[in-house]
């Protein structure tokens, strides 16, 4: 076991898997810089600088993925993959159909998301929910770096598109760059937990699909992924103080949902809630509901979530994401109703 | 037709000193996130813009406080909304890379290229509308090679739509080299869309106005878009805090931190690869002693180079009058902000 800080897990992950395979590359904007240890080590050919053109280059990687290589493709912030969506909607994700299942698209789209550090509403948005209502694409969201590390080993080895994505808050580059943490006249709520850990040494693949109970419960339980976690496990513990004990599930993938767990749990708590970066309407928070009901399990429910565009004001934004005050409340609600 | 060169050199006073004012509030953490100056552009933005009329539209990018402080957009609210405040001008709602003026048509996006299309829609509406306006997008050298700034270069020339497209040329795409990720010429690339393409030195305001009198003539006499791609310095940085300009601001202090793993990865297992290895760390190395040391070329500094053909004492009123509308502005946001909390 090795602490290493979420990026250096995913960094890590991606050395050993690259030294032991080479037909893993890693291309997009700035990754000479960005990812400056893998360059320094395996050069140029597969750490690969694009231009500012990601129709261009994630379309590329769909192709360079059919035809054999296994490419990482950058789309520094997911909010910009939306000028490149046509390579995921209708290419990547359906070649293996249209193939008649003769053909897969083993490509890692890897992207930082979600917010809390006053970049705006173009910069800070989640969007898992939308890329993970394709079918035929994985969607990751890791909250702490052994999950970081063993997920992108997973995604590395999956036959399929994963859309791999990284919290800005868990990411101490990140907030330096985006967030000018290097002032030092701004501090972010960073959750500890989430931001360093503990990782393997090499690193363990974790599978995708499958969550984790974080905390154990039984009066409701609280399903979440990325930073939200970090708040609703800081919820929780209030929660305890006043005897109110909530199972708080990691589901740390997406698509495919863990849907066992998610009923498991429900069926023993009979309460749900959900909290959620993303937004609100048509999403995970939505799709969780509709795990419960299709299990034929009777649940009280209820979500905080994202419910418009993310303002800029930091004080604005801190109400806009999921907070511990209305992950509390929500929580309260649902046991006194 | 000549320049008013005075009139253009107080547009870029008041310009660099907001930007210096934004800095300052940035660095004493009162704008949270990402601050993109336009420090360095100031000779491409008035250039341009000293031909704008009254019904114009503006389509801007991440760099948008330059053309809006140009366009007489009110420096107050301007500082209020950077800060997060609700008398800004979109209610604390965009911050600096979305800021957005509907009385004075005029919008920005973070999303790199997008004033390109943004900007053929403003001058598809002017068209339509046939009111005499026209519509200016502003963009980088990165921004030249997403897919929506090539599709609305064929767009607006297919529609003969009024727009002059402004490259601003700092040849930087955030840390890349522009030319190494761009094939052939952006200029000719504009051309061959079968329009003109102006090719100038954006630090010399004069030949920026000159350059864009000819486009502006021809999108308000219908005959379609231009491109002009002008040259210029980069100077704060593609953002405040630009981790790469504190490597060559304070070498040893960021050595600490991202040597070891450099020096790890370059050393890993097989040991076989060594030499070439510290090749690609040399690249790093020129990366950012190329971009740290164009920060000091002040030779290249347009304000300057815009002074110089000022009369010496209408320079020292010019910036004396934009110094203090500045400081009048920030007084005025500081007051803001305190009334509100």
């Amino acid at each position: 076991m090795a602490r290493m800080t979420f990026a250096q897990a995913v960094d890590c992950a991606l050395e050993t898997a690259m030294a032991a395979d080479e037909r893993i590359m890693v291309m997009g904007e700035d990754v000479t810089m960005l990812r400056r240890n893998l360059y320094v080590r395996f050069g140029p050919r597969r750490v690969r600088q694009t231009p500012i053109s990601e129709a261009a280059f994630l379309g590329a990687g769909v192709g360079a993925a059919m035809a054999g290589l296994r490419p990482v493709v950058e789309i520094m912030l997911v909010d910009f993959i939306a000028v490149a969506y046509d390579a995921l909607l209708n290419e990547a994700s359906k070649v293996n159909a249209f193939s008649g299942g003769k053909w897969n698209v083993p490509l890692v789209v890897r992207a930082a998301c979600g917010g809390g550090y006053g970049d705006g509403g173009q910069h800070q948005q989640c969007l898992w929910g939308m890329l993970a209502g394709m079918p035929g694409i994985s969607v990751v969201v890791p909250s702490n770096p052994a999950d970081a590390a063993g997920l992108m080993l997973s995604a590395l080895e999956c036959d399929h598109p994963v859309v791999f994505l990284e919290h800005k808050l868990l990411s101490d580059y990140w907030l330096d760059y985006l967030g000018g943490a290097s002032r030092g006249t701004v501090s972010f709520d960073v959750p500890a937990g989430g931001a360093e850990g503990e990782v393997a040494k090499p690193p363990q693949p974790v599978p995708i699909g499958k969550g984790r109970v974080a905390a154990e419960g039984s009066d409701l339980s609280v399903f979440s992924l990325g930073v939200s976690l970090h708040r609703c496990l800081e919820a929780a513990s209030s929660l305890a103080a006043k005897g109110i004990r909530a199972e708080v599930i990691d589901l740390r993938s997406v698509t495919p949902l863990d849907r066992e767990l998610i009923a498991d749990s429900a069926r023993k708590t009979g309460r749900v809630l959900v909290v959620d970066e993303d937004y609100m309407g048509f999403g995970l928070s939505g799709e969780v509901a509709a795990t419960v009901a299709e299990a034929g399990v009777e649940a009280a429910f209820a979500r905080v979530c994202c419910e418009g565009v993310i303002p800029f004001a930091r004080h604005l934004e801190e109400e806009a994401l999921p907070n511990k005050r209305r992950i509390i409340a929500a929580a309260l609600d649902l046991v006194s109703g | 037709m000549k320049p008013d060169i005075e009139r253009l050199y107080r547009q870029m006073a008041r310009m660099r000193f907001f930007e210096e004012a934004q800095a300052d509030l940035w660095n004493r953490g009162l704008v949270p996130g990402e601050m993109h100056l336009g420090m360095g552009e100031e000779a491409v933005v008035a250039g341009v813009l000293d031909h704008l009329r009254e019904g114009d539209a503006l389509a801007l990018d991440h760099r948008s406080t330059p053309p809006l402080v140009a366009r007489g957009v009110d420096l107050a609210s301007m500082l209020l909304e950077v800060m997060g405040e609700e008398e800004g001008l979109c209610g604390g709602m965009g911050g600096h890379m979305h800021l957005f003026s509907r009385e004075h048509l005029a919008g920005s996006s973070g999303i790199v290229g997008s004033s390109a299309p943004m900007g053929a829609g403003f001058a598809l509406a002017a068209q339509y509308l046939d009111q005499g306006g026209i519509a200016f997008s502003f963009f980088g050298d990165g921004a030249a090679n997403q897919g929506l700034v090539l599709e609305s270069l064929n767009l607006a020339s297919a529609w003969k739509l009024p727009q002059v497209f402004v490259c601003k040329d700092n040849s930087w795409a955030i840390t890349t080299r522009t030319r190494s990720v761009t094939g052939g010429c952006l200029a000719r690339r504009a051309a061959s869309f079968g329009m003109p393409s102006f090719r100038v030195d954006g630090t010399r305001v004069e030949r920026v106005w000159t350059a864009a009198e000819k486009a502006v003539r021809r999108a308000r006499a219908g005959r379609g878009p231009s491109f002009i791609l002008a040259s210029c310095p980069r100077m704060e940085g593609h953002f405040l805090g630009d981790p790469l300009l504190r490597v060559y601001k304070e070498p040893l202090k960021q050595a600490v931190e991202i040597g070891p793993p450099l020096a790890k990865a370059a050393f890993s297992r097989p040991l076989s690869a060594l030499a070439r290895r510290c090749g690609y760390l040399g690249n790093i190395g020129r990366t950012i002693a190329t971009l740290g040391g164009e920060r000091y070329l002040t030779a290249i500094d347009p304000l300057l180079r815009a002074a110089r053909l000022v009369p010496e004492e209408s320079r020292a009123r010019i910036e004396e009058e934009a110094r203090s509308e500045v400081a009048e502005a920030v007084a005025r946001a500081m007051e803001g902000r305190r009334r509100h909390g």
